[in-house]
């Protein structure tokens, strides 16, 4: 007996449960007994290599088809193409690039001095019980506090320049490395513990083969959210305050009423974003790759 | 000369006594199997002698051998490290890679030294577990249910692998279990331990002939599992 889905057909084709079940229905047709029983799949069927595209060119499509046709004011949102033209354009003029530089070293050194301390001290408080005392009470508490709230004390000691905005976003990046690799230091199991008590390995063996090794998942997830609190520290200390780099560019435009820049400026950030995203996660399958998961 | 020696071991979590007054003697290359109900307090006394109760309190004499090794229920490799550096993990000495290649050899898996744990069965698991504790040369063996999570089949093998190895390596074996067979084809001497005391003790004396075994180890599970508290049909 096959057991029919219960959702109506126009529904079952946006949640792709339903799968043939080529077996079943030849069965039905030659009206043949057959033995399989199947019930109803509950789970999604396996996912196309690049199904993900599915909805970024869905809107792609309907972006161009509403500019081409004059339902988008192009003053509000410039048509695709013109942003790939003016993208072109602030390339050959060397804007884009110059920003993106300054941009990106930026980025990358906020991340590196947030996500370099939020490991180290989460070394720290995580591995002896002193430490915890100390650090991780006055971690929890920056946990609660934004780092774009801390701007204003940021300029008063740190000026306008570089070395403050590099601090905000250091400061974000601290904050979901530290949490993360805490909790995942924390959280090893206590049966490994108890196995390298019995193996009379000693405190910086167990530590380098057991503790390290296990709290690497939740580090490289909080280095993941870390690269995304950077981007955002990014986004808000260039528009706020900034006379160089993509955020500038865009409050720039702004000003003039330049959407099409805007939108390459914000096209830019969205790659920054993806390519940061995606090289992380091929760090982590090649870190981790003793895991199985349902990804793999 | 005894390898273990334990004298009026006691302990206790919060105020129920688990363990009332333990007197345990195992002699070198002995196998010995601890029965009893969940909550007798077995496995309390096995962590004893492993040493991995740091906050327990209690009183009484231990002497185990420094170069122990224990066996856990679950295989307890290292999801992180292949099969081979699992075995080799702790070992010291140039000849570490070739002690454990050997270790594996014995347990039949000489072949999967490079595989990630969580490539092997439940069986295959608790043969490198084995491996890895007998690759250490122990005096002392300590196994807290080292089969109790396998099928019925892959129980059998292990049973014979367990016995086979303990002969050649001759360790002194303590094995905690609540089956009553497995204690029976096991073990030199059966220790029956109820409410944290030892209620009865039996050495396991087989005769050779196979259906003269077959029925004293009938008789034998009869009597054990009245210990228990089972009364068999």
């Amino acid at each position: 007996m096959n057991v029919k889905s219960t959702l109506p057909p126009f529904l079952t084709m946006f949640f792709a449960w339903s799968q043939p079940d080529p077996l079943q229905d030849k069965a039905a047709q030659d009206d043949s007994r057959h033995m399989r029983m199947t019930t109803q799949r509950l789970s999604p069927p396996p996912a196309l290599r690049y199904g993900w595209l599915a909805g970024p060119v869905f809107l792609l499509a309907y972006w161009a088809a509403a500019s081409a046709s004059g339902l988008i004011d192009t003053r509000i949102l410039p048509a695709p193409w013109v942003v790939v033209s003016t993208g072109v354009d602030l390339v050959h003029d060397g804007r884009l690039l110059g920003n993106l530089l300054i941009s990106l070293v930026r980025a990358v050194e906020g991340f590196v001095i947030g996500g370099l301390a939020g490991i180290a001290l989460a070394l720290l408080s995580g591995l002896s019980r002193a430490g915890d005392y100390f650090v991780d009470g006055i971690a929890q508490v920056k946990r609660a506090v934004p780092a774009v709230a801390l701007i204003p004390f940021f300029i008063l000691w740190f000026g306008v320049d570089e070395g403050m905005k590099i601090m905000v976003i250091a400061v974000g990046a601290f904050t979901p490395v530290y949490l993360h690799t805490h909790t995942a230091l924390r959280a090893i199991d206590i049966r490994y513990v108890e196995l390298a008590e019995t193996l009379r390995i000693g405190y910086w063996k167990f530590v380098w083969h057991i503790v390290l090794p296990g709290a690497l998942p939740g580090m490289m997830l909080g280095l993941r959210f870390g690269v995304m609190a950077a981007l955002l520290g990014l986004v808000v200390v260039e528009e706020v305050n900034a006379t160089s780099g993509i955020g500038y560019m865009i409050d720039l435009a702004r000003t003039y009423a330049q959407s099409d820049v805007m939108l390459v400026g914000l096209v830019t950030y969205v790659v920054i974003g993806v390519i940061a995203d995606q090289t992380l996660l091929r760090v982590e399958r090649r870190v981790l790759s003793w895991r199985r998961t349902l990804a793999a | 000369m005894s390898v273990v020696r334990v004298r009026n071991l006691e302990r206790h979590f919060t105020r129920k006594g688990v363990l009332n007054g333990v007197d345990l003697d195992i002699a070198k290359g002995e196998f010995v199997a601890l029965l009893g109900r969940s909550g007798s307090g077995k496995s309390t006394f096995l962590r004893a002698l492993a040493g991995l109760d740091h906050e327990a309190r209690g009183s009484g004499v231990i002497e185990v051998p420094e170069d122990l090794a224990v066996v856990f229920q679950d295989a307890r490799l290292l999801p992180w490290k292949n099969i081979m550096d699992n075995v080799v993990f702790g070992l010291d000495g140039s000849d570490a890679t070739a002690r454990a290649q050997h270790a594996l050899e014995e347990v039949e898996l000489s072949g999967r030294s490079t595989s990630w744990p969580h490539e092997l069965s439940g069986g295959e698991q608790q043969r490198v577990a084995l491996a890895r504790a007998l690759v250490r040369k122990p005096r002392l063996l300590l196994a807290d249910e080292p089969f109790g999570a396998l099928d019925a089949l892959t129980k059998i093998r292990m049973h014979t692998l367990l016995r086979r190895l303990s002969v050649i390596h001759r360790p002194a074996v303590l094995l905690v279990t609540h089956d009553v067979e497995e204690a029976i084809a096991l073990a030199d001497r059966v220790i029956v331990l109820d409410h944290g005391k030892v209620m009865h003790e039996e050495r396991i004396v087989l005769p050779d002939d196979e259906d003269a075994r077959a029925i004293s180890s009938l008789e034998l599970r009869k009597k054990l599992l009245c210990y228990l508290g089972v009364k068999p049909q």
